[in-house]
């Protein structure tokens, strides 16, 4: 079956003949480097340009429909507006601590980039730990809105900041414990080892009710961990004006707006290939025939696929839900969704212990 | 200032919320004191849309002050003008004709529904939650077409005057408020599903913002405000003017005294409504849509006062008359600054989030109070 794992590997072996092994390894990186600096910078235009659709379409509106057909290069045109825009630094502040913290911002979503599993043979990084990496690099993006909260001396950008701590740090919990329920019934935290598991069927489907629990937690946890409406109370328009983000302006703003969007497709890529299989094809047990056809469908498009209607997902909560209360979204996660998560674990280790999964 | 500085030394931060925020609605500051998320006390900080409305209205004859009026409480500026054009007949004991009457209850009713639809659009905006607003404003939109129609303002309307109505009704009224009608009955379903019965809205409304009956009559709230506390303070229904007491409506009265009945007495009012338009549309009576009055109006000498019920409350208004053609003293009773002072009450103990929708059940707009 042809796949970008064809490519990428003839490029591997042509760079080897022609180079020494050091300087090719050098050249791939540069090459992975700019492909993933491009991934990002397509992802971001896609996402707004599909937020402000979804919205539109959601509140009887047409959206964005001056820049390009359909609107579709307005967000070329923000993004222009953007670098063009001067990048204020508010006169209190702690300049260092707030240029950095959108940096941070950026860094630590890219870094999540790598372990992901794109399509069949195409991943940048297929390390042993994947999936502990990625809930590890996940949390470093709180400390860039805590700094920006606390160097712009503002009190809004504060109180914002601190909500975003208390419940980035409560509800990693909960979704970690729900990627661990799949871990289990794998058996490996690595990415392709979790993808080739669901081979015979995803584990939405395969894993009997501990995989609709999990799925439904890490979802909620992970609307939550991108600061996402209805758990958006470190930007909470109506009451903080912007949240952590109100000093910044320009090209400073757009990197955490980018770090947002760009987190969104990291949580819902990982969350597809938990529990929707990743680039795996839509395989039904024994059926070899309707394998055989979906194996057609090339495997990246089932990655995307499964990763935007996550998305689309996410921002179909954002446009119908009002907004928590901090201490209602503490309650939800200490007093619901970590306990229930905590006995799923349970209920998923004796499902792989005795081996109940299909 | 002193009780500032002490605060500040208690570890307790003082955050202004407005006059340039936006779930304040308007030009409202509020000086908030918080420890941590909690609220010890709200100030609110009036005057930066004051216009001097009253002053002004004491160098106007009484045919042009109300036209001024429109500008207070701009979301019910039909009723606003109301009241006024009541006082002045009853200083001048003009009797106005039955179609007058009917075609001024139906505006009224229109405004108070408009008024509501766009507050239960913001009230969901200020909880996070965006596609109402614009679902809201579909609806409302209709309406500003037939107040286009009748009177050519969509927003700072002025039909109402001293003896009746200015002009007769446009021939498409009925048609429209009709369509309007269907319109309304098909979606308030939809819209109570997506947000009275959501479970985050309801958990963010109730036991928040526990303003008690005594509280409420002693702060002087009128409107849904103080019906959402179980004061019976309808004027529509107290003090009946126009047509009201030939109608058959309800008052709608809540006794949880919490954001959400707040929020349900406002929701069941704009049914009221509709049921008041609907016994009325089919109803119009012939005649004259104004009274014969007199060039210049001039009230005798003395004081007038009279109330109509707007859609956040009872609006006073009291003229005092020297005898000449403008008022010697004019004197608007606002509901929206007297349920505005309840807010510190209300929000104590609670969190920023919770005064975001306190304010948002008090239906606060600010050129009403500040006038």
């Amino acid at each position: 079956m042809w796949s970008l794992g064809n490519i990428t590997h003839s490029i591997d072996a042509w760079l080897n003949e022609s180079f020494n092994p050091a300087l090719a390894l050098l050249i791939e990186f540069v090459i992975v480097g700019t492909m993933a600096i491009e991934l990002f910078a397509v992802l971001g235009l896609v996402l707004v340009f599909m937020e402000r659709k979804v919205s539109a379409y959601m509140q009887i509106r047409v959206g964005p429909n001056r820049v390009g057909p359909k609107g579709m290069f307005q967000t070329f045109a923000d993004t222009i507006k953007l670098l063009l825009k001067e990048g204020l630094t508010p006169s209190g502040s702690d300049k260092f601590l707030f240029n950095l913290a959108p940096v941070i911002a950026i860094i630590a979503a890219m870094l999540l980039l790598a372990p992901i599993a794109f399509a069949k043979d195409f991943q940048m990084w297929d390390l042993n730990i994947g999936v502990l990496y990625v809930s590890a690099i996940s949390s470093v993006a709180v400390i860039s809105i805590l700094m920006a909260g606390w160097s712009s001396n503002n009190k809004y950008s504060l109180l914002g900041a601190m909500r975003s701590g208390a419940q980035i740090v409560s509800y990693e919990l909960s979704a970690g414990l729900s990627i661990l329920a799949i871990v289990v019934l794998v058996g490996s935290l690595k990415m392709t080892d979790i993808v080739a598991s669901q081979e015979t069927g995803w584990w939405l489907f395969k894993g009997h009710i501990p995989a609709l629990i999990a799925f439904a937690t890490f979802i909620i946890a992970a609307t939550a961990e991108t600061n996402r409406a209805p758990f958006d109370l470190a930007e909470a328009e109506s009451e903080l004006t912007a949240g952590f983000h109100t000093e910044y302006s320009g090209m400073r703003f757009a990197l955490f707006f980018l770090a947002e969007y760009v987190n969104i497709f990291i949580v819902c890529a990982i969350g597809a290939t938990l529990f929707l299989g990743g680039w795996m094809p839509f395989h039904i047990g024994q059926w070899e025939a309707f394998n055989h056809v979906m194996d057609f469908i090339p495997s990246s498009l089932w990655f995307f696929g499964k990763t935007f209607f996550l998305i689309f997902l996410i921002m179909w909560f954002r446009w119908t839900f009002p907004r928590l209360r901090i201490d209602q979204l503490l309650n939800l996660e200490w007093k619901y969704l970590l306990p229930i998560s905590m006995f799923n674990l349970l209920l998923a280790t004796a499902i792989a212990i005795f081996g109940w999964h299909f | 200032m002193l009780e500032e500085v002490s605060a500040i030394d208690q570890g307790d931060m003082i955050i202004n919320i407005g006059p340039q925020h936006p779930s304040t609605h308007g030009v409202l500051q509020l000086v908030v004191t918080l420890n941590g998320e909690t609220i010890k006390k709200v100030e609110p900080h009036l005057g930066f849309i004051h216009r001097s409305i009253e002053k002004m209205c004491e160098s106007l004859t009484y045919r042009q002050f109300i036209y001024v009026t429109s500008r207070m409480d701009y979301l019910s500026s039909h009723i606003n003008n109301h009241g006024c054009a009541l006082c002045v007949e009853k200083g001048m004991q003009i009797e106005i004709p039955e179609r007058a009457k009917v075609i001024r209850v139906l505006m009224d009713e229109l405004t108070r529904i408009a008024s509501h639809e766009l507050w239960w659009g913001a009230m969901a905006m200020d909880l996070g939650a965006f596609t109402p607003f614009f679902l809201s404003f579909r609806e409302r939109e209709t309406i500003t077409d037939i107040m286009e129609d009748t009177c050519g303002a969509r927003l700072t309307m002025n039909y109402i005057v001293p003896g009746g109505v200015m002009v007769d009704l446009h021939p498409d009224f009925q048609r429209k408020v009709k369509a309007f009608i269907k319109l309304f009955r098909e979606k308030a379903d939809q819209y109570n599903e997506l947000v009275t019965g959501n479970i985050i809205f309801q958990s963010r409304m109730k036991n928040v913002g526990v303003l008690s009956k005594e509280d409420a009559i002693s702060y002087g709230c009128t409107g849904p405000t103080a019906r959402g506390s179980g004061v019976n303070c309808d004027i529509r229904k107290l003090y009946p003017y126009e047509i009201y007491d030939q109608l058959k409506f309800d008052e709608v009265i809540e006794t949880g005294c919490d954001s959400f009945s707040r929020y349900l007495v406002r929701v069941k009012e704009m049914y009221q409504s509709i049921s008041i338009i609907e016994q009325l549309i089919d109803n119009i009576p012939e005649g004259d849509f104004q009274a014969k009055t007199k060039a210049v109006l001039k009230l005798p000498k003395g004081e007038f006062y009279t109330r109509v019920e707007t859609a956040r409350g009872e609006l006073g208004v009291y003229i005092v008359s020297e005898g000449a053609t403008t008022p010697y003293r004019i004197k608007f009773r606002s509901p929206g600054f007297s349920n505005l002072s309840a807010l510190n009450h209300m929000a104590k103990g609670g969190k920023i989030g919770d005064l975001v929708a306190m304010m948002g059940t008090l239906d606060l707009v600010i050129p009403d109070i500040d006038r």
